[in-house]
């Protein structure tokens, strides 16, 4: 009975991870890159959350927003600039130096006049652009989606944003790439219509509006770690996949002590059990 | 709740409450002493397992909506802010969204457990109907539910499945306007949506008290379908099922801590981290993977009134089926032939829910090419669908009614205590007692 239970189980979940497997479409699956945070002990690398946060600022902040960000949250356990000297993240100096670089828009107290203040760490992280038409404006039409979720938006979202970034290519021969767009073969998409090679050899992915936002040495590393197009692409992906999920090395060590309370409860009442039914034929 | 009480009240306090309101004396008869067939299996655990999922998605729900803000700017941020700035908001959001399919693998082996057994035959014909009545309330406040983060699938699931109702004739329009409150999916409806979301669950709390109260008046059914003849048969349910019950409870609770912990939101949909916008469709919108089934058989038909009849009826049928099991044997582990059709249709609603995640066009064998049989290419999921979804009515209005009448089941032990006490494959032939012989 047991048995035909677990294989039940089995199949049960073989079921339900069907939907999540077919859902890639003409897309290449994301390129294999490990990160430090998988698994069920995996932590964020501090120093790449801060390599990733300066790829960030520097690079994706001119045209993505971070909406759900504050500066606050760079500062609090777990996110780069943590300190364990500054329980409160708003106190910590590194976060509050990075806010007041910022101008943001404020209404003065005294007189309700729109003024601009240098930000604090409870800021937001501003946004690019005023609004959605005026971000559509300066991007030939496309919208440069928020990033706060992103790593959760996407299946095997960290991986993906590696393959994006670091994926482009020239596009195939008989591949006709519109004005603004580019080829990436990690894009879903599909570009049949633009495709005059033959019907079974249509490329994989789609077209981005986003033209290859990373290069060599864009960015220069306070660590001194090389600033290749892959480090920078790994190191953004593991600060956007941090910014998605904040509290995932909370949630794994929690677990791992709520998973060993589980299996003693169990092996107690198991125990329990075997005794209290020794004398009952059933 | 039924029956002879053997409760006696120890002290002044409970004598004075006992004449009163005798609350003590009906949580001691149907907790403590009630008398429980003493080879109940695995598969009789997922009642108390499924009361600690409603306990959890209440008690977790209740906390989210102190948080949640239903307006759709806000919604999506305001999950977010949950689970970053609320302390443990993170546990609670994930134990409240993983907590819904928790309750549906249990609500569903729950339901194949009593399909199995027999555990909707008389007496047990009202106690299985509530039961359909509580499946098909958690089905509205999980739906209801997935739409409040007001992501992708969010907004557009919505859309897709208040369509429906779209599809009766002559009154559809007005009802589709009065469910969404407008002219759309907006925001009354998901105002709407979070009051009811908020509402259900109470009224799935009063219908378990009555499933219960059902359930206390027969006493439970058991792996062999055989009535309980003497007390030999029964145990007290406390200790000797609360002890099982727990252990199966926590075992079960190891299962929902992996995903809660390690793999949240792999049950959900990527796409739901998307904010909820009308003006762009996700490319496949696939609801959670406890409605595919059902989501399979409505796309199985090419009309949509059609398929929405069949989607509702898939689950119609349920409650009739009391009626349309003509085999007075309860438990198919004497009822050969049925088992084998039980198995065929465990494994039909498997590949409806395959289908049902599946592109109606997707082929089901890789790279074989067929031909067009009527709208779809045969090797599709559409066909597939089809097939499943014929066995689907075919096993309840055909193979059930059909089955009890012909078929020769193999015999049944005198009682509960003689399989126990020797494997039926051993026991001397002439003990069974005449089960052929239908009523």
């Amino acid at each position: 009975m047991l048995r035909k239970g677990i294989a039940l189980a089995a199949l049960g979940l073989a079921i339900l991870a069907a939907p999540a497997a077919q859902a890639a479409g003409g897309a290449l699956p994301p390129k294999h890159v490990e990160f430090s945070f998988e698994g069920p002990f995996g932590k964020f690398d501090q120093a790449e959350l801060q390599r990733g946060y300066k790829v960030y600022r520097e690079v994706c902040s001119a045209c993505h927003s971070m909406n759900l960000m504050y500066f606050r949250n760079l500062g609090q356990k777990g996110g780069p600039f943590y300190d364990a000297k500054y329980k409160n993240p708003n106190d910590n100096p590194y976060v509050k130096s990075i806010a007041k670089d910022y101008q943001i828009k404020d209404i003065d107290s005294e007189t309700g006049d729109v003024i601009e203040r240098p930000g604090t760490s409870a800021d937001k992280f501003p946004s690019p652009f005023p609004n959605e038409a005026a971000a559509r404006a300066s991007n030939g039409g496309a919208l440069p989606p928020d990033l706060s979720v992103m790593a959760k938006a996407r299946h095997h979202g960290p991986q993906y944003i590696y393959s994006l970034l670091t994926g482009y290519k020239n596009p195939p021969a008989g591949l006709k790439v519109g004005v603004g767009q580019h080829y990436n073969p990690y894009m879903n998409g599909d570009v049949s219509a633009a495709w005059s090679g033959p019907h079974d050899k249509v490329p994989p992915g789609g077209f981005i509006a986003m033209a290859p936002p990373l290069a060599a040495g864009q960015v220069t590393f306070d660590d001194g770690t090389k600033s290749t197009l892959d480090q920078q692409a790994k190191d953004v992906a593991a600060f956007i996949a941090w910014a998605s999920e904040p509290k995932m090395e909370e949630r794994k060590a929690f677990g791992m002590a709520a998973m060993i309370y589980l299996f003693i409860f169990a092996g107690l009442l198991y125990a329990s059990y075997r005794k209290i039914w020794k004398n009952v034929a059933h | 709740m039924s029956g002879h009480s053997n409760y006696e009240p120890k002290t002044g306090i409970e004598r004075w409450l006992d004449t009163r309101l005798p609350v003590v004396r009906l949580a001691y008869d149907s907790m403590i002493d009630f008398p429980t067939p003493k080879n109940l299996n695995y598969w009789w655990t997922f009642g108390g397992i499924l009361a600690v999922c409603l306990g959890i998605q209440l008690v977790t729900g209740i906390v989210l909506a102190m948080h949640y803000v239903p307006h759709v700017d806000h919604a999506f941020a305001s999950v977010e802010r949950i689970m970053r700035d609320v302390n443990y908001g993170w546990l609670i959001r994930y134990m409240h969204a993983n907590g819904a399919s928790m309750f549906f693998i249990a609500v569903y082996i729950h339901m194949f457990r009593g399909l199995y057994y027999g555990s909707y035959k008389a007496p047990r014909e009202v106690l299985w109907i509530l039961g359909c009545v509580i499946y098909l309330l958690m089905m509205a406040t999980a739906f209801m539910g997935y739409v409040l983060p007001w992501g992708q699938m969010s907004f557009h699931g919505a859309v897709v499945i208040t369509n429906l109702f779209g599809a009766l004739p002559v009154v559809g329009e007005a009802i589709t306007t009065w469910l969404w409150g407008g002219f759309a999916v907006d925001n009354p409806t998901l105002n709407r949506f979070f009051s009811l979301h908020f509402l259900l669950p109470f009224m799935i709390a009063g219908v378990v008290g009555l499933h219960i109260w059902a359930l206390h008046v027969p006493g439970n059914n058991n792996p062999t379908g055989v009535n309980v003849k003497s007390k030999e048969d029964t145990v007290p349910f406390h200790p000797y099922y609360t002890v099982k019950d727990g252990f199966a409870i926590v075992v079960f609770l190891i299962l929902f801590a992996t995903f809660v912990f390690y793999n949240p939101n792999a049950l959900g949909h990527a796409d739901n981290y998307i904010p909820g916008n009308p003006l762009v469709t996700p490319a496949h919108i696939v609801p959670e993977w406890y409605f595919l089934p059902f989501y399979a058989i409505l796309r199985a038909v090419p009309d949509k009134l059609g398929g929405v009849i069949l989607m509702f009826g898939a689950i119609a049928v349920l409650f009739v089926l009391p009626w349309l099991d003509t085999s007075k044997v309860r438990s198919m582990r004497y009822r050969p032939t049925a088992k084998l059709y039980f198995f065929i249709f465990l494994l039909a609603c498997l590949v409806l829910g395959y289908c049902g995640g599946q592109l109606p066009d997707n082929h089901v064998i890789p790279g074989l090419s067929t031909f067009k049989l009527g709208d779809a290419d045969l090797n599709s999921m559409v066909w597939l669908s089809r097939v499943a979804t014929l066995y689907y009515f075919a096993y309840f209005l055909v193979v059930l009614p059909v089955l009890g009448l012909t078929e020769t089941p193999l015999p049944l032990p005198e009682s509960i205590s003689e399989p126990v006490l020797s494997h039926p494959a051993n026991a001397p032939a002439g003990a069974a007692a005449s089960p052929e012989k239908r009523g």
